[in-house]
C-alpha cells in the first residue's frame, strides 16, 4: 500500500519542475545549523563553509532529493520527450513528411485489418461458433453442392457426430402491397435452425418442433431490419398475418438486431422448409445446404468420416441418384467468408508492403538526420553522456513520430473504413453481413499498436550503429569536414533496395491484378451485351397453375413488351445470363452407352426469340419457334461445349437427350446448336449446357431480356408498366441494364476492387520509392560536393559526373529490381488464387514493370546527377 | 577513537521515525543533530543523505510537514510522526530486533582452533 502511494507521488512528482521548497528548506536547515555554529564561537563564514561541508554539497543534496522525488528513468524520458518535441518542430519538413507517410502506411494496413478482423477474425454471433459445421454433399463436378431432403433424412436420422443437423437455402416469395406485389428475400430453414446456431427472437418465439412438417400451419420469423423497415418496429408484431406466395403466414417472432447468416442473406423472412414442393421428394434434386452443431469433443474430421460413411451407405442403396455423391464437412466459419478470405489476405499483404515502405522511408530520414546532428551528439557525448542515453534521444523521437503519424493515421482510417464500404455495391454488401458492423475494436487497436510498436522499433535501431563510443569519438575528430558516413552509405543503399524490391512487388501484384481485370471484363460472352435490358418476373403459382395458362402469359407479356416504342425484340430465360453454373440436370444420351455415371449439365427455359435477342451465334441447325409447344415433339438445343463434349466427331442434330432412366417423356431431340453463351460468373468456366423451349416446359416465372434500338437505360422504367398491363399482380425485381448487370456482378466487383486497392498501394509504393531514391542519391551528391569539385577541378566532364552518379543509382535499382523480381516469382503462389486466366509469373507483366520502375528510378537519380554536374569546383572547394 | 561509524544502510528511517516518536515535531536539522547525539556523537550523518529519506517517508505517508518558526525565529520545515508512521516504526524495530538476534547467534558461535 505505502509503496503504491509513494510510486504514485513520484510519478507526479515527474511533471511537475518546481524545486523552491527544497531550496528553502536546505536553505533554512543551513541558516539553523549556522546559528548553531556561531553560537558555538565560530565565525559566520567558517560556520557556513562546515554546514555546507557537512550537507555534502548543496547540489549533490539536491541530486539525491531529485532521485527519490521522481522515478529518474522517467525523468529522463520527459527530458527526452520535450527535446524530442523541440527537435521535430524545428525541422517542419522533416516531421510532416515522416508522419504523412506512416499515416498513410498505417492507416492502410489498419484498415483492411479491420475488414479482415471483421471477416475472418471475430467469431461469429452464435453460441460457441466452434462447434458449428457446414454440411454439404461433394461430388466431382463440384467442391461443396447442395444436399437434397431425402439425403438429409438419412444423414440426419443415422449420423452420430451431430447434436443437431439444419437446413436451409434462400430464394425469394411475393408479398402484396399497395403497388402490385414485390419480391422478398426469403431463408426458408429447418425448424431447429435457430436453436442449433443459439439463437432467441427478441420478440415472440422460436419455430415449434414440428413447424418444418408438411401440411403445418406457415410460420415466419421477421429480420430486424424487415421488422424495423416494413412495419415499423410495431410490438405487436407477433401472432399478424402477412401473405407470402399467395399463402397466408403468421409472423411469430423477430430475430435479434445483429442476427446475420451470411450464406442466406439478405433474408427479410425467415420460414420452415416444408418437404411440400416436387424436388423434395426426388432424392436426385438438390436445393439445400446443412449446417450442424457437433456434438462436444467431435472433431470435425471425425464428422466428416461419420457422415462420409452414410455417404457411401446411400450410394450403394440409391445407385441411381447418389453415384459420386459424398459429404463434406467444413467449419462453419470457413464457409461464410472463405470466397473472400484470399482477396482479404493479399490486401492484407499489399497494404503491409506499403507500410514497410513507408517505415523504410522515414528510417533512412532518421538516418540522414543522426548524420546531421552527428557533432551534436559527439558533443553530448564528451560531456558525458552514455551512448544508450544518446540512443534513447533517437528512440524517443522515433516513439514520438510513431505516436503522431499512427494518431494521424488512425484518425484517417475510421473514414477509409467507411469510404471502403461505400465502394462495396449496396447488394454485394448485403449478402456480406459481417462488414456492417465493422469497428475499430479491441483487435484493431491492438493491431495498430504492434505494428506501431514495430515501426517504432525500426526508427530506434536505425541510428543504432552511428552512436558506438568510436564512431562518436571519430565524430568529434572529423571537425567540420563533412564526408558522407561509410555506414550511413551503407545502411542508407540497403534500406533503398528494401524499398525498391517491395514496391515492385507490389506493382507486379498491381500488374497481374490489372491484366486479370481486363481478362475478366474482356471474356468473351457469346451475345452483345450492349442496348440490352433486362428484369425479374415473377408471377404467383397459384394463379398460373396450368401450363397453358403459363404460356398464355407469357406469350402475352413477351408480346406487350415488343410492342413496346424502341424495343427490337425480347425474350426469356429461367436464368439470366452470366449468373452461375447451376440449375443443371442429369441427362444421358439416346444410343450412347451409358454406366449410370452422372453427365450434369446447365439446364435453361427459353422463349422463341431469346436467342436472336442476345444475338448469339446459331453454329448448326435452328433455334425456337414460338410453334414449339406441348402439342409438338420436345426438342432442345445445346451448346457448343456439350456437343464437343458427347459428340467428339459426330452430328449431334437429330440425336435425343434423356433423363438418367431415359423415360419416354424425357426424351427430345437436338434441333440445333448454339455458340458458348456465357452462363455462368465471368470466371467461371463453360459448362456444357441444354436449352428447352419454354413453350413445352412453362413456369410461372422468367428472367427478360429485351434488345432496344437507343439507350437499354431508358425503356426500363416502361417494362415493368407493360408486364403490368397483362396482369397487375406479377412482381418485377431489378431492372438493369446488361452492361451495368454485368459490371456490379460479384466476380467483376472482386476482380476490380482487388485491382485497383493493390493498384492504390503498388502506386503509393512506386511514389514512396522513388522519393527514398531520391533522397538517397540527393543526399549521397549532397555530401559528395567537395569530392566533384576535386573532381573537376583535376579535369573531370560533366558527362563524367552524371556517369559517376547515375551509376550509384543504377546500380541500387538494379539490385532492388532484381531483388523485386526473385520476390514476386517466390510470391507468385500467394496470388494464383486471384488470378483469371493470368500465369502468376507472368513475364509480360514482370518486364514491364522492371521497365515502369527502371523509369522512375531513372528520372529520381537524374535531379541530383544534374545538381552534382554543375557543381561549381572553385565554389565547391572554398565552401569548405 | 576518533573514527565514526557511518549510518548503515535502511536504518536511517528508522532513526529518523524514533526521533521524531521521542522528540514530537522537529525540522531536518534538529532531526540531523538528535540522531548524531542518541548515538552518543559516534555517528557521523551526511546531512545531505536526511533530505532523500525524508522525502520518502513523506511519501510513503509515515510523516508529513510544515512550515513553521524555530526557537530562534526562524523559518523551518517541520515533520510530524503520523498514526501510520508510529504503527511502521513497530514494524521496522521488529525487523531489526530480529535481524541483530540471528546475527547474535552467528556471532556467538565459537571460532574453530587456527593452525598455524
Amino acid at each position: 500500500m505505502k509503496h503504491l502511494r509513494s510510486f504514485f507521488l513520484r510519478l507526479v512528482g515527474a511533471f511537475s519542475r518546481s524545486e523552491h521548497d527544497i531550496n528553502s528548506e536546505i536553505e533554512a536547515n543551513l541558516q539553523l545549523h549556522v546559528d548553531d555554529k556561531v553560537r558555538a564561537g565560530m565565525t559566520v563564514e567558517e560556520a557556513r563553509r562546515d554546514a555546507i561541508l557537512r550537507l555534502g554539497g548543496i547540489d549533490p543534496a539536491k541530486e539525491a532529493w531529485r532521485e527519490r522525488r521522481t522515478i529518474p528513468l522517467l525523468d529522463n524520458l520527459a527530458q527526452d520527450t520535450r527535446f524530442a518535441l523541440r527537435q521535430l518542430c524545428k525541422n517542419p519538413g522533416f516531421t510532416a513528411t515522416a508522419m504523412l507517410m506512416l499515416a498513410t502506411g498505417i492507416c492502410a494496413s489498419v484498415a483492411i485489418f479491420a475488414f479482415v478482423d471483421a471477416a475472418l477474425l471475430k467469431p461469429l454471433p452464435y453460441e460457441s461458433p466452434a462447434r458449428l459445421v457446414a454440411v454439404s454433399e461433394h461430388s466431382p463436378q463440384c467442391e461443396r453442392c447442395n444436399l437434397s431432403y431425402q439425403d438429409y433424412l438419412d444423414w440426419k436420422r443415422l449420423n452420430t457426430v451431430f447434436t443437431s443437423l439444419e437446413i436451409y437455402n434462400h430464394n425469394g416469395a411475393t408479398i402484396p402491397t399497395a403497388s402490385g406485389p414485390r419480391m422478398v428475400p426469403i431463408g426458408r430453414v429447418s425448424a431447429g435452425f435457430f436453436s442449433t446456431l443459439g439463437v432467441k427472437p427478441i420478440l415472440g418465439g422460436d419455430f415449434s418442433a414440428r413447424g418444418d412438417a408438411a401440411g403445418a400451419p406457415r410460420t415466419a420469423l421477421l429480420s430486424y431490419g424487415a421488422w424495423q423497415t416494413t412495419y415499423g418496429g410495431r410490438a405487436d408484431i407477433v401472432g399478424q398475418n402477412v401473405i407470402l406466395d399467395d399463402t397466408p403466414t403468421t409472423i411469430i417472432g423477430v430475430l435479434p438486431r445483429d442476427f446475420q447468416f451470411a450464406p442466406a442473406e439478405p433474408s427479410e423472412y425467415w420460414v420452415p422448409l416444408q418437404p411440400t414442393g416436387n424436388c423434395e421428394k426426388r432424392r436426385s434434386c438438390h436445393n439445400l445446404y446443412g449446417v450442424a452443431r457437433l456434438k462436444n469433443g467431435t472433431s470435425v474430421e471425425a464428422a466428416l468420416s461419420n457422415t462420409q460413411l452414410i455417404a457411401r451407405q446411400l450410394e450403394i442403396q440409391y445407385p441411381d441418384s447418389n453415384r459420386d455423391r459424398w459429404a463434406k464437412v467444413l467449419p462453419l466459419s470457413e464457409v461464410i467468408s472463405g470466397d473472400i478470405q484470399p482477396l482479404l489476405l493479399m490486401l492484407l499483404c499489399g497494404a503491409g508492403l506499403l507500410l514497410l515502405i513507408a517505415c523504410v522511408n522515414v528510417s533512412s530520414l532518421v538516418l540522414v538526420r543522426t548524420e546531421g546532428r552527428k557533432r551534436e551528439m559527439a558533443v553530448r557525448s564528451a560531456l558525458g553522456a552514455s551512448p544508450s542515453r544518446l540512443w534513447r534521444q533517437f528512440a524517443t523521437e522515433g516513439l514520438l513520430l510513431v505516436v503522431a503519424g499512427g494518431g494521424a493515421g488512425l484518425a484517417v482510417c475510421y473514414w477509409a473504413i467507411q469510404l471502403l464500404l461505400k465502394l462495396i455495391p449496396e447488394r454485394m454488401l448485403a449478402s456480406m453481413p459481417y462488414f456492417l458492423r465493422i469497428t475499430l475494436n479491441a483487435r484493431v487497436l491492438a493491431f495498430a499498436t504492434v505494428i506501431s510498436l514495430l515501426a517504432a522499433t525500426l526508427f530506434a535501431l536505425t541510428p543504432r550503429s552511428r552512436l558506438s563510443k568510436a564512431a562518436l569519438r571519430g565524430d568529434l575528430a572529423e571537425g567540420s569536414r563533412t564526408v558522407a558516413g561509410t555506414s550511413w552509405r551503407r545502411l542508407g543503399s540497403k534500406l533503398v533496395i528494401v524499398e525498391l524490391a517491395t514496391a515492385m512487388v507490389l506493382l507486379v501484384g498491381a500488374g497481374l491484378l490489372g491484366k486479370s481485370l481486363y481478362r475478366v471484363l474482356h471474356v468473351e460472352l457469346a451475345f452483345h451485351p450492349d442496348h440490352l435490358a433486362t428484369l425479374n418476373v415473377n408471377a404467383s403459382g397459384k394463379r398460373y397453375d396450368t401450363d397453358a395458362k403459363m404460356v398464355k402469359w407469357a406469350r402475352r407479356t413477351l408480346s406487350s413488351i415488343a410492342s413496346l416504342p424502341g424495343v427490337k425484340s425480347a425474350g426469356t430465360s429461367s436464368m439470366m445470363v452470366v449468373s452461375y453454373n447451376g440449375n443443371s440436370q442429369w441427362i444421358r444420351f439416346v444410343g450412347k452407352p451409358y454406366n449410370g455415371e452422372h453427365n450434369d449439365v446447365n439446364f435453361r427455359d427459353v422463349s422463341p426469340g431469346y436467342f436472336e435477342t442476345l444475338q448469339a451465334k446459331l453454329v448448326r441447325g435452328r433455334f425456337f419457334t414460338d410453334a414449339d409447344d406441348l402439342t409438338k415433339p420436345k426438342v432442345v438445343i445445346i451448346n457448343r461445349a456439350l456437343a464437343d463434349h458427347y459428340f467428339p466427331g459426330e452430328d449431334p442434330l437429330g440425336r435425343q437427350i434423356g433423363n438418367t432412366t431415359l423415360a419416354p417423356d424425357s426424351l427430345k431431340e437436338i434441333v440445333g446448336i448454339v455458340d458458348n453463351i456465357r452462363e455462368g460468373a465471368l470466371d467461371n468456366e463453360i459448362r456444357p449446357a441444354m436449352y428447352l423451349p419454354f413453350n413445352q416446359d412453362p413456369d410461372s416465372g422468367f428472367d427478360l431480356v429485351v434488345r432496344t434500338s437507343q439507350s437499354p437505360q431508358a425503356i426500363l422504367p416502361s417494362l415493368s408498366k407493360a408486364i403490368h398491363d397483362v396482369d397487375p399482380d406479377v412482381a418485377t425485381v431489378r431492372p438493369i441494364t446488361m452492361e451495368d448487370r454485368i459490371h456490379d456482378s460479384p466476380a467483376a466487383y472482386m476482380h476490380r476492387s482487388a485491382a485497383w486497392l493493390v493498384g492504390g498501394f503498388a502506386a503509393l509504393a512506386l511514389l514512396l520509392g522513388v522519393i527514398g531514391l531520391y533522397g538517397v542519391i540527393a543526399y549521397s551528391v549532397s555530401q559528395r560536393t567537395r569530392e566533384v569539385g576535386v573532381r573537376m577541378a583535376l579535369g573531370a566532364q560533366r558527362g563524367t559526373v552524371y556517369r559517376m552518379v547515375l551509376q550509384e543509382a543504377g546500380i541500387l535499382s538494379a539490385i532492388g529490381i532484381v531483388a523485386g523480381v526473385l520476390c514476386s516469382l517466390a510470391s507468385a503462389t500467394l496470388i494464383q488464387k486471384l488470378l483469371f486466366e493470368t500465369p502468376p509469373r507472368d513475364v509480360t507483366t514482370l518486364a514491364v514493370v522492371a521497365g515502369v520502375l527502371g523509369m522512375a528510378s531513372l528520372l529520381a537519380s537524374y535531379l541530383p546527377a544534374r545538381q552534382a554536374a554543375s557543381v561549381n569546383p572553385v565554389e565547391a572547394l572554398r565552401a569548405e | 577513537m576518533g573514527k565514526k561509524t557511518e549510518v548503515w544502510q535502511g536504518t536511517l528511517a528508522l532513526m529518523v521515525l524514533k526521533t521524531l516518536e521521542t522528540m514530537g515535531p522537529l525540522h531536518g536539522y534538529g532531526i540531523a543533530r538528535r540522531i548524531e547525539q542518541t548515538s552518543g556523537d559516534r555517528l557521523m550523518l551526511n546531512y545531505g543523505t536526511l533530505y532523500p529519506a525524508l522525502l520518502r517517508l513523506e511519501q510513503e505517508g509515515s510523516i508529513v510537514s510544515r512550515w513553521g518558526l524555530s526557537e530562534n525565529n526562524r523559518k523551518a520545515k517541520y515533520y510530524r510522526l503520523t498514526r501510520s508512521g508510529r504503527r511502521e516504526i513497530r514494524r521496522a524495530a521488529q525487523d531489526w530486533e530480529e535481524a541483530t538476534a540471528i546475527l547474535a547467534c552467528f556471532l556467538a558461535t565459537p571460532s574453530p582452533p587456527q593452525e598455524t
